[in-house]
């Protein structure tokens, strides 16, 4: 059994090897936002400058500012609406459920690019044009999958019972949905919620094609940014933005098991 | 019996629609609705706005089929997508059994969660964090100087390998994810028994584990395959003058030289694509799903 053993050390050993993979280049970023040379130069000297010269950078601010706004509304719309055909697919059979089951794939699956184009496309003709309405319009359709499938899962879990013993001792239809359904399911609805604004919050490609210049959001920003070239601006920006996201999906993983059962 | 009245009672579109129709209202608009245009105005000659003379054509297609540029560069995206999501195989499988099945208890939870998180935070900042290490003189450069005896010149950075490099990246999480999902599904007794019954490490690997764990490749090699086929930012950032591949082409339709209807064509057939790709791995991802 000692091949055993060397086998598993062997095994841990190599986990070691993709964590530094998937977050070294992340760490270095980050690190870089901290050095003083604006040619990323080594050795390293401490500085916060960068960070403080992002408070003066308004284009940056106001396209933080629209990218939280975005994303608040996003989490709101299609956190409700979600949860509302999650429960109409829980609770009722009817002809072509599955149907509209399968149609939840097509926003998941479909490339970004193709959504994204095929709103720009759409939205130009029939007036609403680019900016941050054509986004939040797509933002929701984006993140509404992704809520229906949280919030499914959870109600999987939940026993119909419940839901008749409180019709049968006399509660409306309101009443247990609020009372009873609700609260347990929220663990699924607020994973569902964080999953929303990660989804909105960390969305480019489709932003990309339907923002306009002033009207934009801070991934579209940033990716300007990088393109005119690289500055230890863009490090300090985009340091602050994955640490938001990664903080965002602990906390969504707390309510939401992505392992499945152990 | 009080089962069956109960479902009876629940049978029916009409109770469910007040609750369905908001959000499905909402993906027909911002979804269903603009692929359908998509199509449509990729059979046009120009868009139907105010004052501008439009026609329908098929020209938008012989470009496609006429010039062989469009299908070389969708060539190299479909290959591009297979190279990425073969080391994504490569590199994430050994990495789901370990979790799987070395792996016990709270380490496995945390490492797991730690594999996965990368995955849902910006893509566009991780692809950016890349061009810091690959660059000359980037960390790499440096690193590999100070510890080799020789000098060498490190720069990937505008290259192919950096954009392969770059989309593993990206997407090796997902591979992890869906291995892991069938691999910690099989029985620890069927490894057991195939290893008593006298089968080495490498026949259980090969005719045991592999087999089991088929549904969580196939889904996982669809579920990257697609999107890198259809990426464009990975190519901007990494790739360079060598980064032109047929989604950076079909964004330039749309942002650089406003040829929105061979734009809508070039996307519609990527669409078709990978349709006929997905079509192929549902069965496989209803059953993983």
């Amino acid at each position: 059994m000692a091949t055993t053993r060397i086998l598993e050390w062997l095994g841990r050993f190599y986990i070691v090897l993709l964590l530094a993979f998937l977050y070294l280049p992340i760490i270095i970023m980050a690190a870089m936002s901290f050095n003083a040379s604006p040619f990323y130069q080594l050795p390293f000297e401490w500085t916060t400058d960068w960070y403080q010269s992002l408070w003066q950078n308004d284009q940056l601010i106001a396209a933080t500012w629209n990218s939280i706004e975005i994303a608040v509304i996003t989490t709101l719309i299609s956190t409700v609406l979600g949860s509302m055909a999650s429960l109409a697919l829980y609770r009722y059979e009817f002809r072509g459920k599955r149907l509209l089951q399968a149609l939840l794939f097509p926003p998941i699956a479909i490339p970004w690019l193709i959504t994204g184009t095929a709103m720009l496309i759409f939205f130009f003709g029939v007036g609403i044009g680019r900016g941050l309405i054509a986004i939040l319009l797509g933002h929701v359709a984006l993140a509404l999958p992704y809520v229906i499938v949280v919030v499914s899962a959870r109600l999987q879990t939940f026993a119909p019972e419940l839901e008749e013993a409180a019709r049968s001792l006399g509660a409306n239809q309101w009443q247990v949905t609020m009372r009873v359904t609700l609260p347990w399911i929220m663990p699924g609805v607020i994973a569902g919620g964080l999953f929303a604004f990660a989804v909105s919050f960390d969305q480019f490609v489709v932003s990309y094609f339907l923002s306009t210049p002033g009207q934009t959001t801070l991934p579209v920003e940033i990716y300007a940014a990088i393109r005119k070239g690289f500055t230890p601006e863009i490090n300090a920006v985009s340091t602050i933005i994955i640490a938001v996201s990664m903080a965002l999906m602990l906390l969504t993983a707390r309510f939401f098991k992505f392992g499945g059962e152990k | 019996m009080a089962d069956q009245l109960a479902i009876a009672s629940r049978r029916g579109l009409r109770p469910a629609l007040p609750l369905l129709l908001p959000a499905y209202l909402w993906l027909t608009v911002a979804i269903f609705l603009p692929l359908s245009a998509m199509v449509f105005f990729s059979f046009m000659t120009d868009l139907p706005l105010a004052g501008k003379e439009w026609a329908f054509t098929l020209g938008n297609y012989a470009a496609f089929f006429s010039q062989s540029l469009y299908s070389r560069l969708l060539l190299s995206s479909l290959r591009l997508g297979l190279e990425v999501t073969l080391w994504c195989i490569v590199i994430g499988y050994p990495a789901a059994y370990v979790l799987a099945k070395v792996l016990k208890g709270r380490s496995r939870e945390a490492i797991f969660l730690l594999v996965i998180l990368p995955f849902w935070s910006n893509g566009l900042v991780r692809i950016f964090s890349w061009a810091m290490v690959l660059r000359e003189g980037g960390i790499l450069d440096t690193a590999l100087n100070a510890v080799l005896p020789f000098k060498i010149n490190i720069d990937l950075m505008y290259s192919y390998p950096a954009v392969i490099i770059g989309l593993v990246h990206s997407y090796v999480p997902y591979m992890v994810l869906t291995c892991y999902l069938t691999l910690q599904a099989i029985d620890d007794s069927l490894i057991e028994a195939g290893r008593s019954l006298g089968a080495s490490r490498r026949q259980v690997l090969w005719r045991v584990i592999i087999p089991l764990s088929m549904p969580g490749l196939i889904a996982g090699s669809a579920l990257i395959f697609v999107p890198v086929v259809g990426s464009f930012m990975e190519q901007r950032i990494l790739g360079g003058r060598t980064g032109t591949f047929y989604g950076t082409v079909i964004e330039d339709q749309f942002v650089a030289v406003f040829n929105w209807p061979l734009g809508a064509a070039l996307s519609f057939i990527l669409l078709a694509v990978v349709l006929i790709i997905l079509a192929l791995a549902a069965p496989v991802l209803r059953r993983a799903g």
